[in-house]
């Protein structure tokens, strides 16, 4: 009986992010697009629905939602506009790492009632100037004086920054510290600035608003988190952000796929008793989807149970890390193949821009999977993994 | 536990863990990654000890707390060494 609540809790919430997706993201996601600005729109709808905060555990004022829930929501929304599916995705990998590393400590169990109370977004600061987009090398570090603490960060990409409400932002442990030797700073409104803001004009994804900019931030000693980076990386930031990315990934070839889907049933019923052309491809493109689905969510439920089982031998294995890098390389290729081959499904329909079959948008969403985090990157993490690691 | 096996670990160290310091002025219970060692470096130092001390890690013991330490790495040794 509780699992069945439990079920249609879910599904209720689905419903909730899929009706904003049709609703707020799809009627805005060309302007979003076209004018590379955030999905403010959408933004607000999923605060007002209370999206951003379901993470949180019940006892701190959230609806205490696991990882497989939200990978199927980014999912849901991915489908209508991937840059908001994606400022999702980094929102709830921002929180989790509040969730899953406050350990008892009463202040950042304060920050998440407030975080809750408050419906905050939080945004992420990891890449540099210098290190790039190696999350766990810094070269900024925190400055402590008493109580207070205060930081410098060349970022390279600060998504939905100007939106966000705290930022958190990786950093060395002092002045002394080693590059990989980090923590993870929380800067809340009013205490951080962006100066030196670049410009965010890219091919996809142009609705994440990710500019470069100087982060100038200043706090409470307890923003410091305790717990090393390193472990906040392992598991939960690179896991959840892997997933949730490779969620979006899926809602955008669930909408390609579909939109190939329609054509082909518009083609059926226009001339009834022939089996239209490019129908075996369209079967073919359904199939490779339900692989992409098995992958994403089969792994989404296995991060989650390991969560709840606090299964920290397993998530911080390398055998974990090494499917869940794979998870990211198959996703970000599966992705490109899809919408590519659904674009040659429907045709011209998919090509221009001004038609309701376009995939132009999509198209070029799909590519930034492949550098955002860079699969080369990935691939060498997972090269040197194979060169000690035995077992699948 | 000899102190040939903890310098022979040193030895490892120094030629593979990119350290920010000299590591035989590493005492026993120094963190490792505080004191530089990268997660990229640590494949570099499971592969030198395997050869050192011609073992094979089981995928069980690739974790990061066997090789917070030079302690911790001797501490596995002596279970794959029996």
């Amino acid at each position: 009986m509780q699992t069945q609540n439990k079920q249609k809790e879910m599904e209720a919430r689905i419903a909730i992010i899929d009706r904003i997706g049709r609703e707020i993201a799809r009627p805005n996601a060309d302007d979003v697009d076209i004018k590379a600005r955030f999905p403010i729109e959408t933004a607000n709808a999923l605060r007002e629905a209370g999206a951003f905060i379901w993470p949180i555990p019940v006892e701190f004022g959230g609806l205490g939602v696991d990882s497989y829930e939200l990978a199927k929501q980014c999912a849901v929304l991915g489908q209508y506009d991937a840059s908001a599916a994606a400022a999702l995705a980094m929102h709830h990998t921002q929180i989790l790492s509040a969730v899953h590393h406050a350990n008892g400590n009463p202040a950042l169990q304060d920050y998440m009632r407030r975080v809750a109370k408050e419906n905050r977004i939080i945004a992420s600061v990891t890449s540099e100037v210098g290190p790039g987009g190696n999350m766990r090398n810094s070269q900024c570090a925190v400055e402590r004086q008493g109580d207070r603490y205060t930081l410098t960060k060349k970022a390279t990409t600060v998504s939905y920054g100007s939106y966000a409400d705290d930022l958190m932002i990786t950093a060395r442990k002092d002045s002394t510290a080693a590059a990989g030797d980090q923590v993870l700073v929380i800067a809340e409104r009013g205490n951080f600035e962006l100066k030196d803001k670049g410009v965010w004009d890219t091919l996809g994804m142009r609705g994440t608003c990710s500019e470069p900019a100087t982060v100038v931030a200043h706090g409470e000693a307890w923003q410091v988190m305790e717990v090393p980076f390193a472990d906040i990386a392992t598991y939960t930031m690179v896991p959840t952000s892997h997933l949730f990315w490779a969620a979006c990934w899926y809602g955008v070839a669930t909408d390609a796929v579909n939109k190939s889907r329609e054509l082909l049933r518009l083609k059926a019923r226009s001339m009834p008793g022939t089996t239209p052309m490019g129908a075996h491809r369209v079967a073919d493109l359904d199939a490779e989807l339900q692989s992409m689905e098995h992958e994403v969510f089969g792994m989404a439920r296995e991060y989650a149970d390991a969560i709840a089982q606090n299964d920290n031998e397993k998530l911080g294995g390398l055998a974990f890390a090494k499917r869940i890098n794979a998870l990211k390389l198959n996703c970000s290729k599966k992705v490109i193949a899809i919408v590519t081959e659904a674009m040659a499904t429907i045709g011209i329909q998919a090509y221009k821009n001004n038609s309701p079959f376009s995939l132009s948008r999509q198209l070029r969403d799909a590519h930034s999977a492949v550098m955002q985090v860079h699969n080369d990157r990935i691939q060498q993490t997972n090269a040197s993994i194979l060169l000690v690691h035995k077992g699948a | 536990m000899t102190t040939e096996i903890y310098t022979r670990i040193k030895d490892v160290l120094a030629s593979h863990a990119e350290l920010n310091q000299a590591a035989d002025s590493l005492s026993e219970d120094d963190d490792l990654f505080a004191a530089g060692m990268s997660s990229r470096a640590t494949v570099g130092v499971m592969l030198g000890l395997e050869s050192e001390f011609d073992i094979e890690f089981p995928d069980a013991m690739l974790r990061r707390e066997v090789f917070e330490s030079v302690r911790s790495i001797a501490n596995a040794l002596e279970t794959l060494r029996g």
